[in-house]
């Protein structure tokens, strides 16, 4: 097991030194003079230029600026953001947690609707609630979230007034982040209803955030069920009169589900990628809305050092699922 | 070299006789069969656009702004699906839309399909330092959720369509790649390759004419998931106004224009997102029964 370990870690070796050059090449290929693009319409003078050249250590060699900025990404220094004037590591871990609480929620969302859906749909193959589900899955495989999102605004907030449009928690609660996950701090600040608040705020986003990844785990399962059903053991199960139930629930499913835990850890970068779009749509105060606003605002090293950090984090979680994979199948370890 | 005598060449069949297998399993998914229809449809009104629509839809009409749709009360019969925030005929702008959407999908999967095919054979055949010198580099493209790179690079270029469709294109390649490079694997110790190279065919021959014919299966799938997932991608960005930019008639910059109006005027919001979501549901359905039809394992004799 240790070995697998070290095995998968070896081999993000490169590709941990490809983003790094990656994130590093994207400052010095914006097109212009580094500094005045970094200075922004303001412009500078020549000493001054000359002066913010040397001190972003842009007067070295190329491959010297690289490994500078190497340490500095292993130190932990992601540079500072012009807008704000405050480190961007900062930054980006302040706003990570409403990123998370999203994400996790849409995940568990997607996960707890849709393997059960695969699973039914695949029972009843052919059935009219597979052609529905499976229907149903397409077009949330298909759906631009983005309009997904404002069409739920337009029917919840806007015909129903059932959801607010916008934000984390209604401005009448007031209290000290402790996790900076809403849900969590709202029930340990103690306000009356602040936790309903809380969770009002976050249904529409969950669902949007949910649905591709609702759609690929609700086909994923029930082609993997599919073809667990067809195998020689689970004939012999139903041969041995095992009840119906059992066959399911114990023998295929557990097979079945190998490949959609995998293609549950798949969906971080989706995810990540989905949440650039739903922390637009709603204001949710996380990265994606941070990444999107820094884009606008021409905030490069927000933009360079968040494209890294998100890259990292979903190398993580992937390097997580791969060893998870391997516990719980000894045939991949022993490869 | 065992392995030779258990996996002989595929039996030759004629190009006409392959295409009427492959019509029987497809046309038996009626999904795929909707999809299509409606795929070609979209392509008409494409193609057809200047001449069908009933408005230019760059033509401002002054004091008709945010008309609801003609069955709506104050619906206007000139517009039959409304007009937007500056009067002009969403009917039109969403049949001028079409035009870009299929071209973006167009372009995004010719750009990445060719450079994906290059590199996949060029890795899966020549092997070595070539393969993992490529291969990395689509692993590390990889690394980066797709939207995120797209906007990245569009930071890069500037923001635009055509920009937009490049880095697309770019961060959709290494699929083909990769699906490139694992069949020409599979293939290059077949009886038939080794044959061609025995009479004496030369790399680029044996690459292009005897291999690349055989992994064709799975690279018309992703090519079609690509040519949805470019559209989406592409809508995405101009929804976040770094694609195409106003006042073209792209439907992710038309509901991007729209936003502010969101509570106030349905239609707006509505219409291009739908036009988004048949156009890129009908591609899938398309996929789906290619995926089912050209699997030779789901085929049941």
């Amino acid at each position: 097991m240790l070995r697998f370990i070290l095995y998968r870690l070896a081999l993000i070796i490169p590709t941990f030194i490809g983003v790094t050059l990656v994130a590093f090449l994207f400052i010095r290929i914006l097109p212009g003079d580094p500094v005045q693009v970094l200075a922004g319409e303001r412009g500078v003078s020549p000493e001054r230029h000359a002066e913010v050249l040397a001190r972003l250590g842009f007067d070295k060699p190329l491959y010297e600026q690289y490994f500078t900025y190497l340490g500095n990404v292993l130190r932990g220094d992601f540079g500072v953001s012009f807008a704000s004037k405050r480190p961007v590591a900062q930054e980006f871990f302040s706003r990570f947690p409403a990123t998370v609480e999203l994400s996790l929620c849409a995940i568990i969302l997607a996960t707890v609707l849709g393997i059960p859906a695969g699973i039914f749909a695949a029972i009843k193959r052919g059935s009219w609630f597979d052609q529905v589900t499976m229907g149903t899955a397409l077009v949330g495989y298909s759906m631009p979230i983005f309009w997904w999102g404002m069409l739920l605004i337009i029917l919840f907030s806007g015909m129903l007034h059932w959801t607010p449009v916008s934000g984390r928690i209604a401005l009448s609660y007031f209290f000290q982040p402790v996790t900076g996950f809403m849900l969590i701090d709202s029930l340990l600040s103690g306000q009356k209803g602040a936790f309903l608040s809380a969770l009002h705020y976050l249904i529409l986003p969950t669902i949007v955030l949910a649905t591709i990844p609702l759609a690929v785990i609700a086909r994923q399962t029930r082609s993997a069920m599919l073809e667990v059903l067809g195998e020689d053991y689970v004939r012999t199960a139903r041969a041995k009169g095992l009840k119906p139930g059992r066959v399911v629930g114990v023998h295929a499913l557990r097979n079945a589900l190998i490949p959609v835990v995998t293609t549950i850890g798949l969906q971080v970068g989706l995810l990540m990628a989905g949440a650039i779009l739903t922390e637009s749509i709603f204001s949710w105060p996380g990265i994606g809305k941070w990444m999107i606003e820094a884009v606008n605002k021409r905030d490069y090293f927000v933009v360079q050092s968040g494209l890294l950090l998100i890259a990292l984090i979903i190398m993580a979680v992937n390097l997580i699922v791969d060893v998870l994979y391997a516990v719980i199948n000894p045939r991949i370890r022993h490869n | 070299m065992s392995n030779l005598a258990a996996a002989p060449a595929p039996a030759p069949v004629s190009r006409a006789s392959a295409f009427r297998e492959f019509w029987f399993y497809f046309s038996q998914n009626t999904g795929a069969v909707i999809g299509l229809v409606v795929f070609i449809l979209l392509v008409a009104i494409a193609l057809l656009a200047p001449w069908i629509a009933p408005h230019d839809p760059a033509r401002i009409y002054n004091g008709s702004f945010l008309i609801p749709p003609v069955w709506q009360e104050g619906g206007d019969p000139r517009f039959i699906f409304g007009t937007d925030a500056i009067g002009r005929d969403i009917l039109s702008r969403l049949m001028h839309g079409a035009r870009y959407s299929l071209l973006i999908g167009a372009v995004v999967v010719a750009i990445s399909l060719t450079g994906g095919i290059i590199l996949g054979l060029l890795a899966g055949y020549f092997r070595g330092w070539v393969d993992a010198v490529i291969m990395r580099v689509m692993d590390i493209i990889l690394a980066f959720p797709s939207l995120l790179l797209a906007l990245v690079l569009v930071t890069v270029l500037g923001p635009g369509l055509f920009n937009a469709m490049l880095a697309i294109a770019l961060v959709l390649q290494p699929h083909f790649a990769r699906l490139t490079r694992a069949a020409v694997i599979a293939e290059k110790n077949r009886e038939y390759v080794i044959s061609a190279k025995v009479v004496g065919a030369g790399h680029l021959r044996q690459m292009f004419v005897t291999i690349l014919p055989n992994c064709v299966a799975p690279l018309i799938v992703q090519a079609t998931l690509s040519f949805s997932g470019a559209i989406l991608d592409a809508a995405a960005l101009g929804f976040l106004g770094l694609g195409a930019q106003p006042p073209t008639p792209e439907w992710g910059t038309m509901l991007a224009d729209a936003r502010e109006f969101i509570l106030r005027a349905w239609w707006v919001i509505t219409l291009p997102g739908l036009a988004i979501l048949v156009t890129v549901l009908a591609i899938n359905l398309v996929g789906d029964g290619l995926r089912d039809a050209l699997d030779p394992k789901l085929k049941r004799s």
